[in-house]
């Protein structure tokens, strides 16, 4: 018998959805802007691409509150107990109908793998696009704020583009591993309903 | 389009006619028609230049200190001395020696060699850029004198040459126009906007397309409303061009030194709504943008003069002239090989306002293109600009025994001019020694490059270069060093490692995926 828990509330369902809307979106415009395809043109992408940049901005500041608020932030905690045994799962285990090595729970809503990797977006993909997408943003101020002695734009760029790069790598992925759930669909069934069956 | 140009031109021959010449004539205090001095009859140019310096006491010492006058400028900041008198280009090549013919366009009577008198007031020429009559011409080969009674010109041609009435031209001056200043101006290079690319006589009378400070029909400036002069001094010159202005906006009234024509002096420096775009003209000038495209007017400038096809002759033994399907020639046996444009897309620069002159004493490296002139800057010197630029390509005849450039003698009716001889030997020695220069006896002939700034003919701002014509894999800017263009610059390894990575992320999902459901049908099977 499987029972039901109710692991993703609304709002981080809300959270996921449109920040997952966004990030295909700026990818999608960012990468015209960088030259890699026309679409938009180049003008409209720019200006596509800054208004959705500002708007996940706006989601990451309530998704930030929200997290702290609720103390959610430890979901992320990393932890590498049980790593090995997920690694062993998705690299063999899955193959063999092996049972899933993890048990999701209210308190436990990420296996350990999928905490490290959302810790490193959030610490590292996410903070480089900031910061260097800041940077760019505020390109027009670089000269009145004095920032043009210190910065680069060829750098800010470059930066930016590798990290669209990682997160674009990371969406790919991910987007498989809805199917790799304890079954093929329940990760998808969660994170729309809320609801997880678990064993 | 045609129509639509018709009736503009109606439009402005009626205001014209039925107003009157416009504010100028209105606004001035004096009707000199009415001046007992200029009753005439005059016999000459200087007789009426001594009339007008009756009351305008000052206005041939103010004169004679201009390039309009002197045609020598010293630089300042490159110690050449240039002008027309010193300079070279490759379209008519020089001065020197074809003083009757070049001398048309200079503001005086008389300039026949090199041994004018620069000093003699009564030898300024007032009505070249005064005259509102349209009527008053210089005949060239005359020295810049009027002819004053009908002339066979060139004497033996049978051509006859109109009279100019110099007392109803005297009565009837006024303020510069596009006409005046254009009368020379436009047709630089020999014919209409052959040299400069940004100016021809589509300004004489511009639509808003052409030209949107010039237009006719709406702000109709002249070129002195840019050009704003003081005591004959015009302002605004290429030789000492101002490459990048900070200064902002000038205040009407204020004294400065500044020059009055860039830009920023009315539109300030900050002009756009969006500061992305005004962050632009931290790299860019306002033309680079503005100035989408050259000779944009319907009359096409000269990009390339080889001279070294000159003297060709048809079947019927005289010298050939070739014209293209519009008209134009393409080859002159006198001049050689032509190639002209409409529309055509500038090339561009860093350029910090210095120029470099290649003279007639500078050594010349034929194994290379000689630049006839070059543009100082680049990115770093916080002074230059991004320009838009015309470069005049040719071949011109050089001296490959002492390495220089020559001057040679191509306009008159004598026995060593190169249009009259097609021998360049003889030619370049008659143009050297009037130069006082040496030469070896020798011509051959070398690629030679020169650079115009493009400033006139700024399009309504809807036409203005889009983005993506900058910001794409084509660039307009893709031979300007040390920007980065978002859509431009990208490093190809950086594109190369992340799709790279994305790509392997894609393959390993597609394979780990593909496995399981390989897995899975087997385990279903069992």
């Amino acid at each position: 018998m499987s029972e039901r828990i109710y692991v993703f509330k609304v709002f981080e369902r809300l959270w996921h959805w449109s920040q997952a809307a966004l990030i295909i979106f700026l990818l999608l415009t960012g990468f015209e802007v960088h030259g890699s395809y026309h679409l938009f043109g180049f003008e409209r992408a720019v200006d596509l691409h800054t208004i959705v940049a500002w708007t996940l901005v706006g989601l990451w500041v309530f998704a930030i509150f929200w997290h702290f608020t609720t103390g959610e932030w430890k979901q992320y905690v990393p932890t590498l107990k049980k790593v090995d045994a997920m690694i062993r799962y998705y690299a063999l285990g899955i193959f063999t109908n092996a049972p899933h090595p993890f048990r999701v729970t209210t308190l436990k809503k990420h296996n350990p793998l999928q905490r490290l990797a959302y810790l490193g977006v959030m610490l590292f993909i996410g903070p480089l696009i900031w910061i260097t997408g800041g940077f760019y943003l505020f390109y027009d101020k670089w000269v009145e704020w004095g920032w043009d002695r210190y910065l680069a734009l060829d750098w800010v760029a470059l930066l930016h583009t590798a990290a669209a790069f990682l997160m674009l790598s990371f969406l790919i992925v991910h987007v498989y591993l809805i199917t790799a759930g304890h079954t093929p669909t329940a990760h998808m069934r969660a994170m729309l309903t809320g609801w997880e069956e678990v064993d | 389009m045609k129509a639509q140009r018709l009736i503009k031109l109606a439009a402005l021959f009626v205001s014209v006619v039925v107003l009157g010449t416009g504010n100028a004539a209105q606004s001035s205090t004096a009707d000199h028609s009415t001046f007992q001095e200029l009753q005439g009859p005059f016999g000459s140019g200087p007789e009426v230049t001594q009339a007008c310096l009756k009351c305008h006491t000052e206005a041939a010492r103010q004169v004679m200190k201009t390039p309009h006058w002197t045609w020598e400028y010293k630089n300042p900041e490159t110690g050449q001395t240039l002008g027309k008198r010193h300079v070279l280009n490759n379209f008519c090549i020089s001065v020197e020696s074809n003083e009757p013919f070049c001398t048309t366009c200079h503001a005086g009577y008389g300039f026949k060699d090199n041994s004018f008198d620069f000093t003699r007031q009564e030898n300024v020429d007032c009505l070249v850029c005064h005259d509102t009559t349209g009527k008053y011409r210089k005949q060239p080969g005359m020295a810049g004198l009027p002819p004053v009674q009908p002339l066979e010109w060139p004497p033996g041609s049978g051509k006859m040459a109109r009279p100019v009435n110099l007392a109803e031209v005297a009565q009837n001056v006024g303020k510069t126009s596009r006409d005046t200043c254009g009368a020379c101006h436009f047709f630089g290079g020999g014919g209409d906007g052959v040299k400069h690319g940004d100016m021809d006589s589509s300004l004489a009378a511009p639509e808003t397309d052409t030209d949107v400070h010039m237009d006719a029909t709406g702000h109709d400036f002249t070129c002195a409303t840019c050009h704003m002069t003081k005591g004959h001094a015009v302002p605004g010159s290429r030789y000492a061009p101002t490459a990048r202005d900070d200064g902002g906006a000038m205040l009407r009234g204020k004294e400065s030194d500044r020059n009055p024509g860039t830009c920023q002096a009315c539109h300030d420096n900050d002009p756009h709504k969006v500061a992305r775009l005004n962050r632009h003209a931290d790299k860019l000038a306002c033309q680079t943008c503005h100035i989408p495209k050259m000779a944009r007017g319907g009359v096409a400038t000269k990009l390339s003069w080889d001279w070294s096809t000159a003297g060709k002759r048809g079947p019927d033994g005289k010298p050939l002239i070739t014209k293209d399907a519009k008209g134009h020639v393409i080859y002159d046996a006198r001049k050689g090989d032509f190639v002209l444009g409409e529309n055509v897309m500038p090339e561009y620069r860093w350029f910090n306002g210095t120029v470099n002159y290649t003279l007639l004493e500078d050594k010349i490296d034929n194994s290379k293109v000689v630049p006839i002139n070059s543009f100082e800057g680049g990115p770093d010197d916080g002074k230059s600009l991004i320009w838009p630029v015309k470069v005049m390509r040719g071949k011109q005849p050089y001296d490959p025994v002492n390495k220089t450039l020559v001057k040679p003698h191509t306009a008159g009716s004598d026995d060593t001019s190169y249009w009259e001889n097609f021998g360049w030997e003889k030619a370049a020695a008659a143009g050297m020694a009037s130069a006082g220069a040496e030469f070896s006896g020798k011509v051959e002939f070398v690629e030679t490059e020169m650079s115009w700034p493009i400033t006139h003919m700024v399009a309504p701002k809807g036409q203005a270069v889009g983005c993506a014509e900058c910001h794409s894999a084509d660039s307009r800017l893709a031979a300007v060093p040390g920007i980065y263009m978002p859509g431009h610059s990208a490093r190809s390894w950086l594109d190369k490692a992340g799709w790279g990575l994305a790509l392997l992320c894609l393959v390993g999902v597609i394979g780990h995926g593909g496995v399981r459901v390989a897995t899975s049908r087997k385990g279903a099977r069992k």
